[in-house]
């Protein structure tokens, strides 16, 4: 009862008072700065109640233990369950790239390598890892779940990676699996989602002491469905020419939908981004001062060097107008149906994208090169992610044949920076950028 | 040699090209010829270094002319333009072939197979990833360990039978490879032969996807090496013309770059 209550207060007056705080720092740094700078348009409004959003979602988070039942989520998992059962949830994800780009990976990965785990895995799970054997985090404390739930619709990685939390947590594991899907899912492929996800039900409501209320279900599926599509609106801002924000803004933006999906507070935040968005569209404002070139991105975001990426590229007038990795979840979201929650949850999430073949993959990159009109496109080959980044040079070949842009590969890796080189890297986006003037 | 097509050359330049390895200055005249050059192995500093090679073309020249750079280099380097090296390979082979085509460019560093279309820009390019297989610096640090001079390596890969398989793509676990395999007394002709062949394999392997009919380009410092010419021309089932002075192509475009900005 009292931890509930602590929990409750962190969100509603102990955490207000630190965002004020950090607003009155935001405003004294604002004013120092010299107006008119960089190669950037203005900076959107929105970004600082995005981190206050953010930062709240995990301030609250350090209070969870025993206040509300606390689950460690894969970023493709059907968490409207979750979410109706009131969990408090935790993406490891969305933290591992939080420390991605304040570049703590190398520090953290060391600690799983030295715990034996290969640097060949994925940087994220090292980054994981490396956080739960050490108990560091730049969040201040992670809730400990009572329950890990993990989807195989993003990689079979997940899998192994849940079931080593699993057992250094000694917290149960519920898997979703979901049969990889060449076209369209068959009946069967989908009864045994659906099967799945029916145990969830129980599971879960298990693990949280109360049984799942159907009703509830329906809301938070609506919330979801409704998340979804105001990040979709967000993201087609940018089919107008100039884009009013960039790429890089988006990668940052996609935290709500992912951490936070099912909650008004995230589609209110969208909301909000999305009015800002419009405004700044219909007075011309771009997210360059000046855009030259509209691109396509494939594949996660580098964490560690994006401001890096994205300045090199506003500089000489280059903007991110679309990527496949934002576009996944204003794609998948919105098929989820409050008429269907579980049949509906299934079907969405069998068909996200990196649960489908190569032929659906190029239908999704050539159909984002045509929306938002792209004069090329970069993709991400992520050593980090191989589901992603297999089938790239084919990708690449079909896609300059096909729509006559120019289509970069460009070797990285989405959080550990040892396996970026940077100076044969910025040469390959150099040389890429000089072949559009 | 045809005019380049790029823009009009009306007067002289200087084209810097600032490797890993070497560093290379030409004077080009208004026809686009090299009429001065210099080549030096690279030295730390940079500045200090380009400054010198620009300051004796200018000489040369008899008047201040202006500067292109490109290369690892060439942000050090005091240039009216500065350009990434795929872009300048690109022009300075267009200018040395005629036209366009497919270039591989094999310098110290890395390995670069760009395709150049008719009118002298990069259409397409790719490169050897991070790793230094594949590179000048490959050959350089295995043959230094087999003790072969630069000089004699085409006699030793004519002079091999069989070629040995030398099978790691990485340059150092090459290097403890060939320790293991002159340990076993196989001939230093076909370990020479055999990495020529690893090594075209893998340019063959980056120029895929890039079809053409004409002859492969070559530039860069390896393409001096008969015995590269022979195993790229094998692996890529295309006869291979290595353009005239082909360390200084990259200058040579670097000079050109900069005398199209010249009205």
């Amino acid at each position: 009862m009292l931890r509930r209550a602590r929990y409750e207060l962190a969100g509603r007056a102990a955490f207000p008072i630190l965002t004020a705080l950090e607003a009155w720092q935001h405003r004294l740094k604002r004013s120092r700065k010299q107006p008119g700078g960089g190669p950037f348009g203005p900076p959107l409004e929105s970004v600082r109640r995005l981190k206050e959003l953010m930062a709240h979602h995990y301030f609250q988070g350090r209070y969870a233990d025993g206040a509300v039942p606390v689950a460690w989520v894969t970023s493709g998992f059907p968490v409207e369950v979750l979410r109706a059962l009131g969990f408090h949830t935790v993406y490891p994800e969305n933290h591992a790239a939080l420390c991605g780009v304040q570049r703590l990976t190398p520090e953290y990965s060391d600690v799983a390598e030295a715990a034996g785990y290969s640097r060949d895995l994925c940087s994220y799970v090292r980054t994981d890892l490396g956080s739960v054997l050490s108990s560091k985090t730049p969040v201040g404390r992670l809730p400990r779940p009572q329950l890990l739930a993990c989807c195989t619709n993003i990689c079979q990685t997940v899998l192994y990676w849940y079931r080593e939390l699993s057992r250094h947590l000694g917290v149960p594991l519920v898997l979703v699996d979901t049969p990889f899907v060449h076209g369209t899912a068959s009946a069967h492929q989908l009864a045994y989602v659906k099967e799945q996800l029916e145990e969830l039900c129980l599971v879960a409501g298990r693990v949280s002491g109360k049984p799942l209320d159907a009703e509830r279900l329906v809301e938070v599926t609506r919330t979801a469905r409704e998340g979804s599509r105001l990040w979709g609106e967000c993201l087609a801002a940018s089919r107008a020419r100039p884009a009013p924000w960039t790429g890089i803004d988006g990668f940052f933006h996609i935290a709500p939908i992912v951490a936070l999906r099912g909650t008004e507070a995230c589609n209110g935040y969208y909301r909000l981004l999305r009015d800002e968005l419009e405004d700044r569209v219909a007075r011309g404002v771009g997210g360059l001062k000046e855009e030259k070139h509209r691109l396509l991105w494939d594949n996660l975001p580098v964490w560690f060097a994006v401001r890096r990426f994205s300045t090199l590229l506003a500089e000489r007038g280059f903007n991110f107008v679309s990527t496949s990795y934002t576009d996944a979840w204003a794609e998948a979201g919105v098929g989820i149906d409050p008429d269907d929650p579980i049949g509906s949850a299934a079907r969405t999430y069998t068909h996200v994208i990196l649960n489908q073949d190569l032929p659906n993959r190029l239908d999704i990159l050539r159909r984002l090169s045509r929306d938002y009109a792209v004069d090329g496109a970069i993709l991400h080959s992520d050593r980090s992610c191989k589901p992603y980044s297999i089938g790239q040079v084919d990708l690449r070949e079909r896609l300059a044949a096909e729509l006559g842009i120019r289509v970069l590969l460009l070797e990285a890796d989405h959080n550990d920076p040892r396996s970026w080189a940077a100076e044969p890297g910025e040469n390959r986006l150099a040389a890429f950028m000089e072949g559009f003037e | 040699m045809k005019a380049p097509a790029r823009g009009a050359v009306t007067g002289v330049a200087i084209g810097v090209d600032v490797g890993s390895t070497s560093c290379k200055a030409v004077l080009v005249d208004g026809a686009g010829r090299i009429v001065g050059r210099r080549l030096e192995p690279a030295h730390p500093r940079v500045e200090e270094q380009t400054g010198r090679l620009v300051a004796a073309l200018v000489a040369e020249a008899g008047v201040e002319v202006p500067v292109g750079a490109t290369g690892y280099g060439r942000k050090r380097v005091a240039a009216a333009r500065v350009l990434t090296e795929i872009t300048c390979h690109a022009r300075g082979a267009h200018a040395l072939h005629g036209g366009g085509g497919l270039l591989v460019d094999m310098g110290g560093q890395d390995t670069k197979v760009i395709a150049i279309g008719p009118a002298g820009d990069v259409t397409d390019f790719a490169m050897n990833d991070k790793c230094a297989a594949g590179t000048g610096r490959f050959l350089e640090v295995i043959l230094a360990r087999l003790q072969v001079p630069l000089d004699e390596v085409a006699g030793y890969a004519a002079r091999a039978g069989a070629p040995v398989t030398v099978s790691s793509t990485c340059t150092v676990f090459a290097e403890s490879e060939v320790i293991s395999l002159v340990a076993e007394g196989r001939p230093a002709e076909g370990i020479v032969r055999g990495l020529h062949l690893a090594l075209a394999s893998r340019v063959a392997a980056l120029a895929r996807g890039r079809p053409g009919t004409g002859p492969v380009l070559l530039s860069g410092g390896v393409a001096l090496n008969a015995a590269m010419v022979t195993a790229l021309a094998e692996a890529l089932g295309r006869p291979v013309r290595v353009l005239p002075e082909p360390q200084l192509v990259g200058a040579l475009g670097a000079a050109l770059s900069v005398l199209e900005r010249i009205p």
